[in-house]
């Protein structure tokens, strides 16, 4: 999509946005002269957006939550269940679990599922992390709210046995979500009755 | 040629990214049409009605649209999900070793009916084996011969006579055994004891079923697999994401024994 007719910067910013996921060379064009034709203070906004995006941002020490202030919101507030914790694999599925109002303990971001295929493996994810938060801390339940992938269940089943040593009862989301399917596309009705359907592991 | 606009085909899934908002782009090694890909729309949602069945390792009937640059996959029904590959990541890890060798054998388009017949059938071996090294040797070489590289195991590929039953060496460059006289025809021909010889010949002739009741010794296994990894990262001209993995996982293979 990118031409020899058009201004470099223009070139250049359908480049950025076809490397996005999800983005293909003509939404990146599409969005690029949208911006153009556009005020110059949208432009700008976005351009500060993105800044602060990077600067702004952090990964709480104790979950690995993406975060303004380190400990992140929910590490620091006292009213959560101390006991209680979540594991999940991304920012996005902590989201959605906090959407369904059905959870009010910690969590913790793995950062990823262990994936053979793509050759990640325990080491390439926040797990020794997590190994030693719950030998320092006070959990009596470990909910493992893997996604309901082939990953997902490698990661469960991986934590499962690493976990097991650890006077902890380790339970996951009830089955009844498909197979192959993202926490973060799951409704929160669906997904606050998977939480409460828990299971042991 | 025009294309048809939908078509219909028995698929294994053997790679899945994420695309666009909820849908998944996969690769997939259909029967009628050999490896295409093509899009499953919605399938990260767990409630859509395809998720459940285009799940990687899944072999399922599937119908598509024929769209202006990929296939779209508009149903799709499980056939057999190979439930043993997924609870146990080393299982998973043959599986994703299994897919990932076909897939850099493959080319798209490129429709191959027996290569399609050997995936089934060995995902199929690898969920209910005991012997996950053997029924991985043997993919292997059926897929080799499928492939146009099988491995000449019965005369050396130097001078032509036949092979004795001793010590020889195996050639990836050549494609087959030297002889112990011709051996310095490569320089990096690796060693292979008479009774590894004659175990790889015998995976390469016979069906699974005969083969599946051998007992191999832990030693000659690893001397299998050193060959045959020899042979395919040669002829792939690298090394197999699945392979590092397998070597990370056994270093820590106490954790995955399975349950008593
Ligand atoms: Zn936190
Ligand atoms: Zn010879």
């Amino acid at each position: 999509m990118t031409t020899n007719a058009l201004p470099q910067p223009v070139n250049r910013l359908i480049t950025e946005f076809a490397r996005l996921p999800g983005i293909g060379p003509k939404s990146a064009a599409r969005l690029t002269f949208y911006l153009l034709r556009g005020g110059d203070e949208q432009a700008l906004d976005l351009a500060q957006a993105l800044q602060d995006l990077k600067e702004r941002t952090q990964f709480c020490s104790v979950c690995f939550n993406i975060t303004e202030e380190d400990p992140c919101q929910i590490c620091a507030d006292d009213g959560r269940n101390p006991n209680l914790l979540c594991v999940v694999e991304e920012p996005l599925d902590l989201l959605a679990i906090e959407r369904s109002r059905a959870f009010n303990g910690r969590y913790h971001v793995l950062h990823g599922a262990i994936s053979p295929v793509e050759g990640i493996g325990p080491e390439d994810l926040k797990i020794t992390e997590l190994i030693e938060r719950v030998k320092n801390g006070h959990f009596t339940e470990i909910i493992l709210a893997t996604n309901p992938t082939l990953e997902g269940e490698s990661t469960a089943l991986y934590l499962t046995r690493r976990l097991k040593e650890f006077d902890v009862k380790l339970t996951g989301l009830a089955r009844g979500l498909s197979v192959g399917g993202d926490l973060e596309y799951t409704d929160e009705i669906t997904l606050g009755r998977a939480l409460e359907g828990r299971r042991e592991m | 040629m025009a294309k048809e606009r939908t078509f219909r085909s028995e698929a294994i899934v053997l790679k899945r990214t994420d695309f666009g908002e909820a849908d998944r782009l996969l690769t997939l090694y259909t029967r009628e049409k050999g490896k295409i890909k093509a899009i499953a729309k919605g399938a990260r949602k767990p409630q859509s009605r395809k998720t459940g069945h285009v799940e990687l390792f899944m072999r399922s009937n599937m119908f598509f649209a024929q769209g202006r640059d990929l296939a779209i996959i508009t149903q799709a029904e499980m056939v057999d999900g190979y439930a043993a590959l997924r609870g146990d990541l080393v299982r998973t890890t043959y599986a994703a070793y299994a897919v990932e060798l076909l897939d850099r054998f493959t080319v798209e388009e490129d429709r191959h009916v027996g290569i399609y017949n050997l995936l089934a059938d060995a995902l199929g071996w690898l969920a209910e084996t005991d012997d996950l090294m053997l029924a991985a040797r043997y993919y292997e070489l059926r897929l080799l011969s499928q492939t146009g590289f099988q491995p000449q195991l019965f005369k050396c590929v130097a001078c032509g006579e036949p092979v004795q039953e001793q010590d020889q060496f195996f050639s990836a460059e050549l494609g087959g055994l030297l002889c112990p006289a011709c051996w310095e025809m490569d320089r990096e021909a690796v060693e292979v004891t008479a009774v590894a010889v004659k175990v790889l010949r015998y995976l390469q002739t016979r069906k699974w079923e005969t083969v599946r009741i051998l007992q191999l010794k832990r030693p000659l296994q690893h001397q299998l697999e050193r060959i045959m990894h020899h042979y395919l990262t040669y002829i792939l001209e690298r090394s197999l994401k699945s392979v590092d993995f397998l070597r990370r996982l056994r270093e820590e293979a106490a954790l995955f024994a399975p349950e008593e």
